[in-house]
């Protein structure tokens, strides 16, 4: 592990918790009856599921219904394959994963771009509809189902008995745990948990967030169809009951008991409910005499009170019991990246000619006109509201100008996303703190680094990709401290003052080595000293080549350090040219001092 | 005088990050109190938190009593009324609505004089009048910011809080606005006036603090303020000669 | 296909549309004033229904354990908070609201019940036993809740509509029933045979409509909870009471779900847990109209009750998959015209 050095060699509690999780998983078929054996299966199955709502749901901030969709293809193809065609139960896996694979891809392209709601309503309506499908399709037996599915071969031994069952599952759902774990400690996995609260910084530093919303969608599928073909030859009979919506409403149940937003939550939230679920089939009956469906009302209670005492589930609350060991190390040493060759001072870098962008009927920028020579510091001042940081938007591509041109080093920029422009070399910071403020200092800046390095997914899964980890966070190292956080690298950056916490920004912005660094109100928050050693920080940058685009509030920051200035006012451009020029014309004095009288 | 408003060490906190630390201030009844500051000091949170919109910790006491845990529509029916920096009017309602709406509290206690009200209103603000039918999402900024003003106003509030009342208005605009504001204290209405535009808002004022990094770390007679050679130099920008 | 088919097919699918255009504007009002995706609002429908149809049988319907038992659970939760925040004048007004009101309205049915009342009484009786059932579960369940993120409060939906189905397993039973029309007359518009039962559902739907209308158009509280829907914080600072608006939502919301479950009852057979595809339904016709627009949300609903009379004709097995694909182009198509909000960060 990168410099995942645990404090004092001592064996940290986590630890210790895993290990003995595992020397159950491994005595449980051993020393558990049958029926509790099956429940373990039971329990690992659902595990699987909950899995991948939790990348999808708790990290990635999707909500799916529909899980037990995924789960049903999964089971039906390897049903029908072993059962009609009399094939292999691994042609049926392979099969099904391919097949849920293809479902995925089909409905995730169209349904993961849906904004907020509109996404798990849709994974209802997908849920419902493949529900009635597989209860009305002759070949799937309608709501009869499939009898007969064979049970698995490994190399001649015969998967039958539920302790050899018991086996098969849990080594799958171990394998997905760390696999998944692998997947959030990695580049891609940095980006995957900026999605949910910080999709637009995501696309500021070069990632495709569509595409791996996409990547999320179907991993979480295929994890749900490796359970569902598990499940048919563990079980021999697949009917469409389990996979209606209820099912899917029991996953995402499990997820937040668990505590969505950690890999172990599933397992947590698997067993608690699927435990709970039995615990309550056997109590209740007994206690009431009517017929009734009782386990699932005091389901829905629990569930309620549940979230009004805790919105992140029991995970959190765990993890508090047991202290977690912080990994303090310093990231190894490593070669450094390479750097973008940058522009010689003086040449033109940006030149926006006639921008323009309303909201609405409120024009924010006003076919505003002004160039950028590189190597120098350009100050955008005006007052609040004069359309400054609408002026970012448009430079960045976070927003679209309704008219216009804007050029970087000569080439037409303003239709381009902001992942494009990112990888041209600009780099920027945001007026309202965009970090992952439960992520480390160090990962934050990381992200900055994205498009620096080029693994993906599959090698981050397989661990692949640790030379070139070590590599991105070495630098993002490099850069937190640069801008004086050195001993702050392991706090989440959420915890840290709003002044720090945009010195990270910067730290992240550096991390992408722009040739163009946008930084909106760097100075607000900080104090007297800070902000001294901020001004230092970015004449060195100045002198090293980089270009500066400014906008700040701060008039004796920005007039000690910026080139020229640009005045806004209105979204127009009211005046334009060197700090003492521009602090003696009468008009920005007027818009920007406004006086009563 | 007596205090409308007097807070002690408020902090408030967004997660483990304070934004606001231990800020004590006092508004005097029937003065304007401004709090001055560059962005991101604290300013906007301070309103928020004797609003009741923010958690906070310390104490607040207005008209005498603790706000203590009173929620925001108990606080407006006190006559605590915030017009918010954003303004936060309802766009798709009509101009007339949005006053109608300013004096909710007044219609569940039956309050006959709402009508007459309105009237003071589109007499304070003829333009208003003018716009009545018009939806709210349609006017221009200052016609907002007057209907924000004149929507707080229907609360017959006894403490108004202002955040940014010039922010993005032209010049004209300003001088309006803030003539209305201290016409206001005439009317027995104690003002706590947070802007940026500290050299206007020093002009009005009675009393002020200058905010920075969550702190209170200057106070005084405005008048006093705005000869202050550190406030001169950090937001009333040294030597202009405005 | 013959026109009299297409014509029968229309009026089938006009009547359930009307009742989805019903549901998709409690649905639309419920989100926008509280940002609740209101999976429960099925329930009612089974609630009222099912209670119409017991009582019409002579028996007492569970509705009213269900009221005395969420009323008792609304008042304990009132009252530890007026105690915690030593407010106990509230006491009296919480007694009343939702313990003595319950009990009144419970001691009435069982009053009424074996009298066999006239229609009209039964049908005042269960929406008085069926609408107070929302403000007591917005207390219940989603006060606590207000400010968490619209996916805590669709879980908590989800878990409401769970709890909801169960009950109405225990007291309503695993059987079908149905209540008697209104009417059993039919007329001949030309070569159509047309039910008064239809006519009904539809004109009372219409009447609804126009009385929601002329609640928001016309009245301080309608206007409140508009300006609420359009902006949470503005509302707040105007004294608005969020919790009273939440309340006044989701009791138009389970007015609504009752008077739907009352109109639909006659026409179909309504089992305990039927609410839920009936209200999803509804839904669906909401997010046709885009989850904005009141009139396109009806036009929504009334399309998808269409859709789904025609495919039952010529694909009757699969009516659910194709109402509930259809969603999925229209919400494609909705969010790549609706521009990205990132919800911001708890």
């Amino acid at each position: 592990m990168t410099g995942g050095r645990v404090s004092g060699g001592r064996v940290s509690a986590p630890r210790v918790a895993l290990g003995l999780f595992l020397v159950f998983l491994v005595a449980a078929p051993f020393v558990l009856s049958e029926f509790y054996v099956t429940l373990m299966n039971y329990i690992g199955l659902a595990a699987l599921v909950t899995l991948g709502l939790v990348l999808l749901t708790g990290v990635a901030g999707l909500m799916s219904f529909g899980q037990q969709a995924f789960v049903g293809i999964g089971a039906y193809t390897t049903a029908v394959l072993t059962t009609t065609y009399a094939l292999s139960p691994w042609l049926g896996l392979a099969a099904g994963l391919v097949l849920t694979g293809l479902a995925a891809l089909g409905i995730g392209a169209i349904t993961v771009r849906l904004s907020g709601h509109y996404l798990p309503i849709s994974t209802i309506a997908w849920g419902i509809a493949l529900y009635f499908v597989f209860g009305n399709l002759e070949i799937l037996g309608r709501y009869n189902g499939l009898q007969g599915v064979p049970p698995v071969t490994i190399a001649g031994w015969t998967v039958g008995s539920g302790r050899n069952s018991y086996v098969l599952i849990w080594i799958a759902t171990l394998v997905s745990l760390i696999a998944a774990r692998n997947l959030l400690d990695s580049r891609s996995g940095r980006a995957v948990r900026a999605l949910r609260f910080r999709g637009t910084m995501a696309e500021s530093f070069g990632v495709d967030t569509a595409r791996l919303k996409l990547v999320v969608f179907v991993y979480a599928a295929l994890l749900a169809a490796l359970s569902g073909w598990l499940y048919a030859h563990f079980l021999r009979f697949v009917s469409p009951g389990p996979f209606n919506v209820n099912a899917g409403i029991e996953y995402l149940f499990m997820a937040v008991v668990g505590g969505a937003s950690s890999v172990w939550g599933a397992v947590v939230g698997a067993s608690v409910l699927t435990m709970l679920k039995e615990w309550l089939k056997d109590l209740l009956p007994a206690l009431f005499e009517q017929s009734g469906n009782y386990e699932v009302i005091v389901f829905g209670v629990l569930m309620v009170a549940l979230l009004h005492r805790t919105r992140e589930g029991l995970m959190p609350a765990f993890a508090r019991l047991v202290p977690v060991a912080r990994r303090e190390a310093w990231p190894a040493e490593a070669a450094p990246l390479a750097r973008r060759e940058r522009p010689q001072p003086g040449e033109p870098l940006l030149e926006v000619r006639g921008a323009h962008r309303q909201f609405g009927g409120l024009v924010a920028v006003s076919h505003l006109s002004f160039e950028m020579k590189s190597g120098e510091i350009l100050g955008l001042i005006g007052p609040n509201g004069a359309g400054k940081s609408t002026m970012f938007n448009l430079v960045t591509g976070v927003l679209r100008a309704d008219g216009g041109e804007i050029l970087f080093r000569g080439e037409r920029i303003e239709r381009r996303a902001a992942r494009e422009i990112a990888r041209r070399g600009v780099a920027r910071t945001f007026q309202h703190v965009n970090l992952v403020g439960a992520m480390p200092v160090l990962e934050n800046v990381a992200i900055g680094a994205h498009l620096r390095g080029r693994h993906g997914t599959i090698a981050s899964v397989l661990r692949l990709d640790r030379a070139e980890e070590t590599v991105l966070r070495a630098e993002a190292a490099r850069q937190v401290e640069r801008v004086g956080l050195g001993g702050q690298l392991h706090d989440a950056a959420g915890s840290l003052p709003l002044g720090q916490q945009r010195l990270v920004e910067i730290a992240r912005a550096l991390a992408a080595d722009p040739v163009l660094l946008l930084l909106d109100e760097p100075a607000a928050g900080l104090r007297y000293r800070e902000k001294q050693s901020l001004a230092r920080l970015l004449r060195e940058l100045r002198d090293e080549g980089l270009s500066i685009l400014l906008v700040e509030h701060d008039m004796d920051f920005v007039m000690g350090l910026v080139d020229r200035l640009v005045v806004m006012d209105f979204g127009e451009k009211l005046a334009e040219g060197k700090p003492q020029d521009v602090q003696r014309n009468p008009a920005v004095i007027e818009a920007y001092l406004g006086g009563l009288e | 005088m007596s205090a409308s408003l007097e807070v002690r060490e408020l902090s408030v906190a967004y997660g483990k990050v304070e934004a606001l630390h231990r800020a004590s201030l006092r508004v005097s009844d029937g003065s304007i109190v401004t709090v001055i500051g560059p962005n991101g000091a604290g300013k906007t949170t301070l309103l928020g938190a004797l609003m009741g919109l923010l958690r906070y910790s310390g104490r607040a006491d207005y008209a005498g009593v603790d706000l203590g845990d009173v929620p925001v529509e108990a606080r407006v029916a006190r006559g605590l009324c915030l017009v918010p920096e954003r303004r936060e009017l309802f766009g798709e309602l009509t101009v007339e609505d949005n006053l109608r709406l300013g004096a909710f509290q007044r219609y569940r206690r039956a309050d006959p004089t709402i009508g007459a009200d309105i009237a003071g209103v589109y007499e304070r603000f003829p333009r208003l009048r003018e716009r009545r039918g018009q939806l709210a999402g349609t006017l221009s900024g200052g016609e907002r910011q007057m209907l924000a003003l004149g929507r707080a106003l229907m609360a017959k509030p006894r403490l108004l809080l202002l955040d940014e009342p010039s922010l993005g208005l032209a010049p004209r605009f300003v001088r309006e606005i803030l003539h209305i504001i201290a016409d206001l204290r005439k009317t027995g209405v104690s003002i706590l006036l947070v802007e940026q535009n500290a050299r206007a808002a020093l002009q009005i004022a009675d009393y002020g603090y200058v905010i920075e990094a969550g702190e209170i770390v200057l106070e005084g007679e405005a008048r006093q303020l705005a000869e202050n050679p550190r406030v001169i130099e950090s937001y009333l920008g040294g030597g202009s000669g405005a | 296909m013959t026109a009299d088919i297409v014509a029968w097919l229309a009026q089938d699918g006009i009547t359930n549309g009307a009742i989805y255009a019903l549901l998709a504007l409690a649905l639309l009002l419920v989100f926008a004033v509280t940002r609740v995706i209101f999976v429960p609002q099925g329930e009612f429908i089974a609630y009222a229904a099912l209670s119409l149809a017991l009582m019409e049988s002579g028996r007492v319907p569970g509705t009213v354990y269900i009221l005395l038992g969420g009323g008792a659970l609304a008042a304990a939760m009132e009252i530890a908070r007026a105690v915690r925040e030593h407010a106990l004048s509230r006491l009296p007004r919480i007694l009343a609201l939702y313990v003595l009101l319950p009990v009144v309205i419970a001691a009435i049915v069982w009053w009424a019940v074996p009298r066999k009342l006239d229609q009209w009484l039964q049908i005042l009786l269960v929406l008085a036993m069926v609408v107070p059932l929302g403000p007591i579960m917005y207390r219940i369940a989603y006060q606590p809740l207000a400010s968490a993120s619209v996916l805590v409060l669709f879980i908590v939906s989800m878990a409401v509509h769970y709890v909801l189905m169960g009950l109405s397993l225990v007291f309503f039973g695993g059987e079908g029933l149905r209540s008697r029309p209104f009417s059993d007359a039919h007329f001949k518009v030309g070569m159509l045979d047309v039910s008064a039962q239809s006519l009904w559902v539809v004109f009372a739907s219409m009447v609804l409509i126009g009385a929601l209308w002329l609640l928001f158009e016309r009245s301080i509280y309608g206007k409140a909870l508009r300006a609420t829907a359009v902006n949470r914080i503005g509302a707040r600072l105007v004294g608005i009471p969020a919790n009273l608006m939440g309340q006044l939502s989701f009791l138009l919301a389970s007015f609504i779900g009752a008077v739907s479950g009352i109109l639909i009852s006659p026409i179909t057979t309504i089992y305990y847990d039927t609410g839920f595809i009936i209200g999803l339904k509804g839904f669906i016709g909401a997010i046709l109209g885009g989850m904005a627009s009141y009139p396109l949300a009806a036009a929504g609903a009334l399309a998808v009750g269409l859709l789904e009379s025609f495919s039952s004709f010529w694909a009757s097995a699969y009516k659910e998959s194709i109402v509930f694909t259809l969603i999925i182009p229209v919400l494609a198509w909705l969010s790549l015209r609706s521009r990205h909000v990132e919800e911001e960060d708890e």
